[in-house]
């Protein structure tokens, strides 16, 4: 019975070859624009989250204030306002599971005929737990090493490869100015940040090193910023207020003075930058759907013209015996066929648009298992849902009307 | 061959219209029994279309009671009506009917595909009844292909495909010139001679010469009810000749050539 409709089915179709096309180039453009803006969507999504996890997670930075002189204010993280022992006293507060100095800064580095401008991060080992890098290749510095400032290094990718190109750079030795540094490691990629800069292209050393041998600073043991790491997402509002306190009364702050560091939370910015690729995923799915919408109302029209021309024929069909349910399942199954089939067309073609935005545009995209599924649900769904009304139509046609219709 | 096929008692049947109900049929009683080869006769408005309707299923009385094969046909819901015209009634219409893209084999096995007769059956079994019509040959073709009198023999073929009790022909002849009528009513003949019950609707005395038994509607009701007299036939004994019954219907002539529909 169903290998008899099913000819049938393709029968019709085949009768109006173009008009069935056409029909089908409203789910096959439907799918495909679903497909590739969930796609994008979910790529662009997957980069967000891969960004974040790589910032570490559950992450505040404490950067110290700026100074003015003469009206000329710097950026944050100028003044001299932190110091290690306000980190030491930050690590001591409840809920708060890691913290590392950190004092930055750019630097010229040269090995060999390479000479490389990076970013220098100096900090303690725990730097490298707070922010859950691991270390690719070699070994990291190690507390000693802070405490005896040695000239030691781990280095991004990116800084190795501008460095030292194909050569292992671990065990090899660079300079700064003229004093000699060893790199102790590798550090594994990250890629880029929310910002866009290139995570990779950094130096990380022990923090008494960058204070002493590298930048010089005015003041003993002062940081440029703390990196806190809170034990557990929901820990992060209380040990934020603690913080604070902390540090205003470390400071000696009046009520009334603002204060002379900034407080950070991470993963709010992260959050902000996952929902907002959400919301714009959402948005080109909708979008994109209602192409898919239009589409189906395609196949609702054209099944009503096909019914409209086929009534005689239903006539035929139900003096010879055929049921209500045989003629609507025989105009549904021509919808399905119509919806799938363009479907299918769709999907290969918007897969194929993916890879391509993936290749030209150097876009992630990701097409899911679950979002082919769903095109599929969805084509049945809407051969279904704009294939019922006109096949009802016929089901419900009179036969002796129907077959006085010429 | 005892219980009647069809039995008819006191049907009415009104169409609604803005002004009232329009009778149509009017206190029908009619008996058909196993075997019996019925004209039903009229001119246009009589209501015999109507009737034939009704007897084919594809209509309900407004009143009275008919009995198809045993069944009270107003207790029956419509997928049961619609296996009554499945299996127990053969449909031959005057525009033959046949569905334009399907081959001739496909058109007569569409009953069968109702039924939920396989496709091996079904091939099997339209090929035999093409065979039976003598139109084997042309299985595979498209209706296009064949003459009209060619088309009706396959609609014939399509009626018996699901080896049904009663053939229900409305005007069968009707777009066919008179030697094709002739061809197509002899099929209809020996089908009876066969023992299938064979009810026919015409305005042609020489096509309803062919039936044992003739009905004549008038205004919606039965006003003759008779065996064929040997009178009806045309004094040669031939029937390739003029009507011999004094009814042609005005406005309602016949269609010398085969006209597809």
């Amino acid at each position: 019975m169903l290998g008899a409709m099913l000819h049938e089915a393709w029968r019709a179709m085949g009768a109006n070859r173009l008009r069935t096309l056409l029909t089908m180039l409203g789910m096959v453009i439907g799918v495909g624009a679903v497909v590739l803006m969930m796609a994008i969507g979910q790529g662009a999504q997957y980069a967000v989250a891969q960004t974040i996890s790589s910032m570490g997670s559950n992450i505040f930075v404490v950067l110290s204030g700026f100074t003015s002189t003469g009206g000329v204010r710097s950026g944050s993280g100028n003044a001299p306002t932190l110091n290690v022992s306000d980190a030491n006293a930050i690590a001591e507060l409840d809920g708060v599971d890691t913290v590392a100095p950190v004092h930055w800064g750019s630097v010229q580095m040269v090995y060999g005929p390479n000479n490389w401008n990076a970013w220098v991060q100096g900090t303690t080992p725990a730097y490298l737990d707070a922010r859950s890098w691991p270390i690719a290749d070699g070994a990291s510095f190690t507390d000693s090493d802070v405490r005896a400032a040695t000239r030691v290094a781990l280095i991004g990718r990116t800084v190795a490869q501008n460095l030292f190109g194909d050569e292992n750079p671990v065990g090899k030795t660079f300079r700064i100015g003229q004093a000699p540094f060893t790199v102790l490691g590798v550090l594994a990629p990250k890629g880029q940040n929310l910002e866009g800069r290139d995570q990779d292209d950094l130096v990380v050393m022990p923090l008494t090193t960058a204070q002493r041998k590298v930048f010089g600073t005015p003041f003993q043991g002062s940081v440029r910023q703390i990196l806190v790491k809170a034990s557990s997402a929901e820990a992060m509002p209380a040990v934020e207020k603690s913080i604070e306190a902390l540090l205003r009364q470390r400071h000696r702050l009046r009520d009334s003075a603002d204060n002379d560091f900034t407080l950070r939370n991470l993963t709010a910015v992260a959050d902000t930058a996952a929902e907002t690729t959400r919301v714009m995923s959402l948005l080109l799915g909708a979008i994109a759907s209602v192409s898919l919408l239009v589409g189906g109302i395609g196949i609702m029209n054209i099944m009503l013209v096909s019914v409209t021309e086929r009534t005689r024929e239903i006539g035929i069909r139900m003096a010879i015996g055929a049921r209500e349910r045989d003629i609507l399942a025989q105009f549904l199954l021509e919808a399905i066929i119509i919806s799938v089939i363009g479907c299918a067309i769709g999907l290969i073609l918007g897969v194929g648009g993916a890879l391509l935005v993936n290749q030209l545009a150097k876009m992630t995209v990701v097409v899911s298992g679950s979002s082919v599924l769903t095109a599929f649900a969805v084509a049945a769904g809407v051969g279904i849902f704009f294939g019922f009304y006109p096949a009802r139509k016929a089901a419900r046609l009179d036969p002796i009307e129907a077959l006085r219709y010429q | 061959m005892s219980e009647a096929v069809i039995r008819i008692e006191s049907l009415f049947k009104a169409y609604d219209t803005p002004a009232g109900p329009f009778p149509v049929l009017k206190d029908v009683n009619l008996s058909i029994l196993p075997g019996e080869f019925v004209a039903i006769m009229g001119p246009s408005g009589s209501g015999k279309s109507t009737f034939m309707n009704i007897l084919g299923c594809l209509d309900r009385p407004s009143e009275g009671r008919y009995f198809l094969a045993g069944s009270n046909v107003a207790e029956l819901g419509k997928d049961a009506t619609a296996a009554l015209r499945n299996r127990t009634i053969g449909f031959v219409f005057q525009g033959f009917n046949l569905l334009p893209r399907m081959t001739l084999a496909d058109n007569v096995a569409l009953p069968l595909v109702y039924s939920g007769i396989g496709h091996a059956e079904r091939r099997a079994r339209a090929q035999e009844m093409l065979d039976k019509v003598g139109l084997g040959r042309y299985a595979g073709s498209l209706p296009s292909r064949i003459s009209g009198g060619q088309q009706q023999r396959v609609a014939i073929a399509r009626a018996l495909v699901n080896r049904p009790r009663l053939i229900l022909a409305d005007e069968p002849t009707g777009n066919l010139d008179s030697h094709t009528s002739h061809e197509i009513m002899e099929v209809f003949r020996e089908l009876n001679e066969e023992g299938i019950t064979v009810v026919l609707i015409t305005h042609e005395g020489d096509i309803a010469a062919f039936a044992k038994r003739q009905v004549r509607f008038l205004d919606g009701e039965i006003v003759e009810d008779r065996p064929t007299l040997s009178h009806d036939l045309s004094p040669a004994g031939g029937r390739g000749t003029q009507p011999a019954a004094p009814l042609p219907p005005a406005g309602e002539g016949p269609g010398e050539r085969a006209t597809p529909c």
